[in-house]
This record gives C-alpha cells, structure tokens and sequence, in this order.
C-alpha cells in the first residue's frame, strides 16, 4: 500500500498541478482538448522508445535524440527528393531505419564501456553526435556533398536552413483518418500505430528476448551466469530504442509541418524523459501506462502554461520560462530522489551486483 | 622501437595526442595561407585568460572526490548576478570590478554549499545529478530574471519597462578593464598582461592552498576515502568545502570572463558552459579522480589556442563560422572518452 501510494505521488502532484493551472488559466476547454490530442498523437510514440532500455537496466535512454536525428535525415531526404504524401513518410521512416540501426549498436557499444555511468554517457553520446550532425548539415552539405535545392538550403548554397519546411508529406500520416468527436478533430491512424506499439511491447516482454532483457535489467551478474550474453543484449535493446524513436520523431514532425534542423532533435530527448517521469516511473522501473499518463500529464502542463502565466505574473514568457523549468527540474528531482533512495536504503543491499556497478561509477 | 612509441601514447595520453597533432597542422594551414600570426596569438592569449580561472574550478572538486563539476553554471549563475549588481548601480572600474568579483565570491560559495550537501548524499550519480542542478537552475534563474527587481533602464526591456535584456553590454569602464591593465604590445602581438595574471595568480593561490595542511587533507580524502577516515579526516567535509571553493571559483571566472567578453549574456545562455571547462581540464590529463592546476592550464591552452586558430583557418577553407561546431565536438567527445575509461585513467 505505501509503496503504491510512493509511486502514484508524482502523477497525482502534476494531475493537481494541471487541474490548478486549468483553473487559473481559464482556457477555453475545447481549445485545451484539440490541443492535448494532436501533441498527445505526436509524443506518444517518442516517450514510449525510452521503456525499453529502462528495462534493459540501461536507465533513461538520453540517447534518443540520436535516433531522432536519423528520423529526422530521413526526412530532409524525403523533401530533397519532393516525394508526396503517405509514400514520402514511408520512405522517411525506411531510410531512417538503416542509419537508427547503426547509430544504436555504436551507442550500445559505449554503454556497454561505462556500466554504472549509462545516462550520464548517454546524454553526452547525444550532445556529441549532435556535433557531427551540425558538421555534416551545415557544412559538408554543399560542399563535400554536392547537393543543390534552394528550397531548404541557405542562400550561398552551403547548409541547410535552420527550418525546413515538410511541403510534400505535411499531415499525411494525421490526415489519413480523421474523425470528429465532439467538435475536436483526432488523428486516428498515429494514434493506431501508438496502441500497437504498446501491444508490441506487451508482446516483447513476453518473448525469450524479453526476457533477457528484463533479466539483465534486475542483474547483470545472475543474467551472465544462466548464460545470457548481456552485453549482445544491452545493444539489442540500444536498438531497438534508436529505431523507435527514429519512426517516432517522422510522426513528430509531419504533424509539425516543419523541422527545426537543428534543434528539433535536441529537445525530443528532454521532453520525453520527463514526460516519462512525470508519469511516475524512475530511472529503474518504467511501464507503457506511466509513459501513456505522464505524457498527458505534461503535455497538458505545456498548453496551459503560458497562460496561466499571464494570469498570474502578467507575463506569457514567464510561462514559457516556466515549462522549460519543469522540464530540466523534473528529471533533475527524480534523478535526485532515485540516487538518495539508493544510497541510504538498506534494501539494495541485496542487490550485489547493482551495488557494485554503483560503487565502480562512485568512485569514478 | 614499438614500446617506446606505445609507452609515449600511453604517458601523454591518445586524445592530447590527436589534439596537438591537430593544433600542429591548423597552425601550418595557417602559415600557408598567410594568415595573421599575430592577431592570432592576441586573441588565444585573451581568450585563455578568460575561459582559465572557469576550467580552473574543476580542480578543487575533482580533488576532494566529488568528481568533475557539470554543475559549474550554479557558479556561472553567481557570477552573473555579481555582474548584475554592479552594472545595477553603476559602479564604474576597479571598484565595480572588485564587487563583483566579492558578491560573486560570497553567492557562489553559498551555492556550493547547499550543492556539496546535495552531491555527499548521491555519491556515484554526482555528474548526472549536477548536469541537471545546473540545467534546473539555469531555466529557473530565466524565470528570476525577467522579474528581478533591476530598474537600471540600460538593462530593462524598453518595451514594457520589466525584465532584464537577453545581452547586456558591460559599461565601458568596466569592460576589457583587467585585459587593458598593463597591456603591452610586442612583435606586433597585445599581451593583456592583467588578465593573464589574474588568471596566474587563481593559480597560484590553489596551489598554495593544496600544499596547506587542510589542502593535503582534502587531497586524502580524495584519493582514498577510508584511509583519510582513518587518519580522522572528515570526507564529507571536504567534499562540501571542494564544491564550494569550485562554485565560487567559477563565479569569479565567469565575471572575468563577461568584463573581457563585454557582454553579460542572460537566460539559457549559461546552460552548456560547463562542458568546455569540463572538457578543457580533460584535455590538460585530468581524469575524474585525479586533476592538477597544471593540467587545467594545460588543456585551457591547447583547447582556447585550437578554438581560436580554427575559426580563420577553416573560413580560409569553406565558408562559415565552424568553430562553435569544433567546440561541440571537440569538448563532448573528450568527455565522452573519459567516461568510457575504466577507473582512474584518463
């Protein structure tokens, strides 16, 4: 019983804190309800790619964002190329898979070198890549690679534009079906693909590989022992994650309509964990429905914001200010609290092996 | 032969290697192309003295066990509110200098303080824990800024009359102060004398510090927790007094760092400037257990020299301003090979 009220006390806080900033903010609630469903439609699939390496053991997975990049050349191809429509997605997303797959099994490779120090080395993985993206798109384009498409490249013909925008396949994914429920417009065929991915989780934990997975995830020395290869398991699981958020950020950002070529990318990572976060999982345990719940949780925050701001200071950036603020502040706490939790509570004792990959990191 | 050759990589360290290896041929492309050696070395020298004292602050917390501090923006923060005051009130020169730099002081230690105690009771998550504090306290402080009681109208919005500017320019007689003090020129290259010995005497004064009784107990408690318990030091203590004397250290580089630059930059800003001092002292042959005042001079040298060389010589090259893009590079990858390092090496 405490332990159950232990986990729902984050969700329950924000779902007060959304229901308080409904109240100040005084928006209009059907313009509150479009809004929360085509960022609910958009998000999902992006804050679910992160469970599985929580599983794994592997932490929140700050290295989505290199799998976003991928979704995201995918696209910029796409648009070079001018293909349309549903066919032009679908090719975003397939050529994103290959550079995903690549990029997940060289970030498996360096976790696996940093046990103990995963997130930490995830997040630089992804500050580190992003460097390389910048390099390739704002100066090998047009130089080293001899492309030349005004529409979404600068002026003197080297870069790419700071926003690209996604003429050819715009909506096509949110635009398939649509179905109007009580005057709010829902995008159903995203939405579709989300609940199948949940099903496609559920379904993994079920298989062999899932096992394993969880496995590894509760202990790594036990797992090595009754002979799973755990280092082969934790790139799997890199992986997979990397390909997820690849499709996931294409769903992103035909519902965008533009990308923002080099930023896009980088806040994916931060909003997504802490949507992950809101929902009340923690760095060890995360399931589909926490990911589900903490993503309307927060999204919710973000539409209100700014207005209840302006309620309340007089100033709209304040709000603005504020979602940013949360954003970096709610995994800074649940980081917190999960490394606090870890070293005082006697309980982790019987966890041997965790503890001394804890140790390894500490006294790094 | 071959043992020799792997025992040289193995002392100086591959990545300090591959990063003078790179100096080296930038400066030759600089040579050829005719590029202007000295104006060159001028803004190298300035810019060492501005980033140094911030790198420098990696030393006392790296030496007193709480790790490299990617929390340093709290001390940025402090840093920036020092500057803040003073450009509030006007307070022109030395004096405005000197206040600053106090204020920055004081505030900084108190924030070290409270995030010593936090980093002692998260022993092993210190980096993540501190990269997302200063991320926290970063996007925290945007809200404080634009309604901080500052009316100073230089500094305000001009419209709407509330909340501070995204830039503000430092006052003329407080910016460039330290790099002007002193400042000769010779062969054609401006030594700013002032700023380099400020730099020099941070220095110096951490060094005297480390050889002090409490500055080799701190060092103990470091390298080796249990045996410094033994000998009665208290590691907890020390931990705390490294991360305040690095917090505060960092809030004094970063008012040196905006009276040279001559813009106090406000809002998100700060939020990923402790990655080059992080990665700076890295480059220098810290590691995350073992860092010197030497190797933060050493890796502010070759990283600001290779920054500032890169961005003429790549321009000569291609088009555009590559070298935020070297250093994005440059300083996440060395962070991230130090932390794919098993213990204690580079």
């Amino acid at each position: 019983m405490k332990e159950r009220i232990r986990q729902n006390a984050v969700p329950a806080l924000f779902f007060g804190m959304c229901v308080l900033g409904m109240l100040i903010s005084g928006q209009n609630s059907r313009y509150v309800a479009q809004e929360l469903i085509s960022r609910l439609a958009r998000n999902w699939f992006l804050v679910l790619s992160l469970i599985i390496p929580v599983t794994a053991g592997l932490g929140l997975n700050f290295a989505i964002v290199l799998g976003a990049m991928a979704g995201q050349i995918g696209l910029i191809i796409v648009t070079h190329y001018k293909l349309p429509g549903l066919a032009g997605l679908a090719v975003a997303a397939l050529l994103s898979v290959p550079i995903a797959v690549v990029l997940g099994i060289s970030a498996g490779h360096v976790l696996n070198k940093a046990r103990g120090r995963e997130m930490i080395t995830s997040m630089m993985l992804g500050f580190a890549v992003n460097g390389f993206y910048q390099l390739v798109f704002l100066f090998m384009v047009g130089t080293v690679f001899p492309v030349k498409n005004p529409e979404i490249m600068l002026d003197n013909g080297v870069g790419l534009r700071g926003t690209i925008e996604l003429k050819y396949c715009k909506y096509a994914l949110d635009n398939l079906i649509r179905l109007r429920l009580f005057r709010i417009d829902v995008p159903v065929a995203p939405i579709a693909i989300v609940i199948l991915l949940c099903f496609g989780i559920r379904w993994l934990y079920k298989t062999k590989l899932g096992q394993e997975l969880r496995a590894v995830g509760q202990d790594m020395g036990v797992a090595s022992v009754s002979g799973i290869n755990v280092d082969r398991t934790r790139i799997t699981a890199m992986v997979m994650s990397t390909v997820l958020a690849a499709i996931g950020q294409v769903i992103f950002l035909q519902n965008m309509g533009t990308i923002n070529t080099f930023n896009s990318h980088e806040q994916i990572g931060t909003v997504a964990i802490a949507s992950l976060l809101v929902g009340g999982a923690t760095v060890s345990r995360a399931t589909v429905g926490q990911g589900l719940i903490g993503t309307l949780l927060f999204q919710l925050l973000f539409i209100i914001s700014p207005a209840a701001g302006q309620r309340l200071m007089g100033n709209a950036q304040i709000g603005e200010y504020f979602r940013v603020f949360i954003g970096y502040g709610i995994i800074g706490a649940a980081l917190l609290i999960h490394a606090w939790g870890r070293t005082t509570s006697p309980r982790s004792a019987s966890r041997p092996a965790r503890d001394k990959a804890v140790a390894g990191a500490g006294s790094d | 032969m071959t043992d020799v050759y792997k025992r040289f990589i193995d002392k100086v360290g591959l990545p300090r290697l591959t990063i003078i290896l790179f100096l080296v041929a930038l400066m030759i492309v600089a040579t050829v192309n005719r590029l202007p050696t000295p104006m060159l070395l001028t803004n190298s020298l300035v810019r060492i003295g501005m980033n140094g004292v911030m790198v420098l602050a990696m030393v006392p917390s790296v030496q007193s066990g709480a790790g490299l501090n990617f929390g340093l923006s709290i001390g940025i923060i402090a840093g920036l509110i020092g500057m803040l005051v003073v450009m509030e009130f006007n307070l022109a020169g030395f004096l405005g200098l000197v206040v600053a730099l106090l204020i920055a002081c004081v505030l900084g230690a108190a924030a070290g303080y409270v995030y010593g105690q936090i980093l002692n009771r998260v022993r092993g998550q210190e980096m993540m824990i501190g990269t997302y504090a200063g991320f926290s306290i970063v996007s925290g402080m945007c809200m404080f800024w634009l309604l901080a009681p500052f009316r100073n109208p230089e500094m305000i919005w001009v419209v709407g009359g509330k909340g501070l500017r995204l830039t503000l320019a430092v006052d003329d007689s407080l910016a460039k102060i330290l790099d002007n003090l002193w400042r000769f020129e010779i062969l054609g290259v401006e030594i700013p004398v002032g700023l380099l010995l400020a730099f020099a005497l941070a220095c110096l004064l951490l060094e005297v510090f480390f050889r002090s009784r409490f500055g080799v107990s701190m060092k103990v408690a470091g390298a080796n927790p249990a045996f410094a318990k033994s000998c009665g030091v208290d590691v907890d203590k020390m931990r705390v007094l490294g991360t305040v004397l690095s917090t505060a250290l960092g809030a004094m580089g970063m008012v040196i760092y905006c009276q040279s630059f001559g813009y106090v930059q406000l809002y998100m800003a700060p939020l990923m400037m402790s990655f080059p001092a992080v990665a700076a002292v890295l480059i220098g042959g810290a590691s995350a257990r073992k860092a010197t005042v030497w190797n933060a001079v050493l890796g502010t040298v070759l990283f600001q020299t290779l920054l500032t060389i890169s961005l003429p010589v790549t321009r000569s090259v291609i088009q555009g301003d590559i070298s935020e893009v070297a250093k994005t590079i440059i300083s996440n990858c060395m962070i991230l090979y130090a932390l794919t390092r098993k213990e204690g090496d580079g």
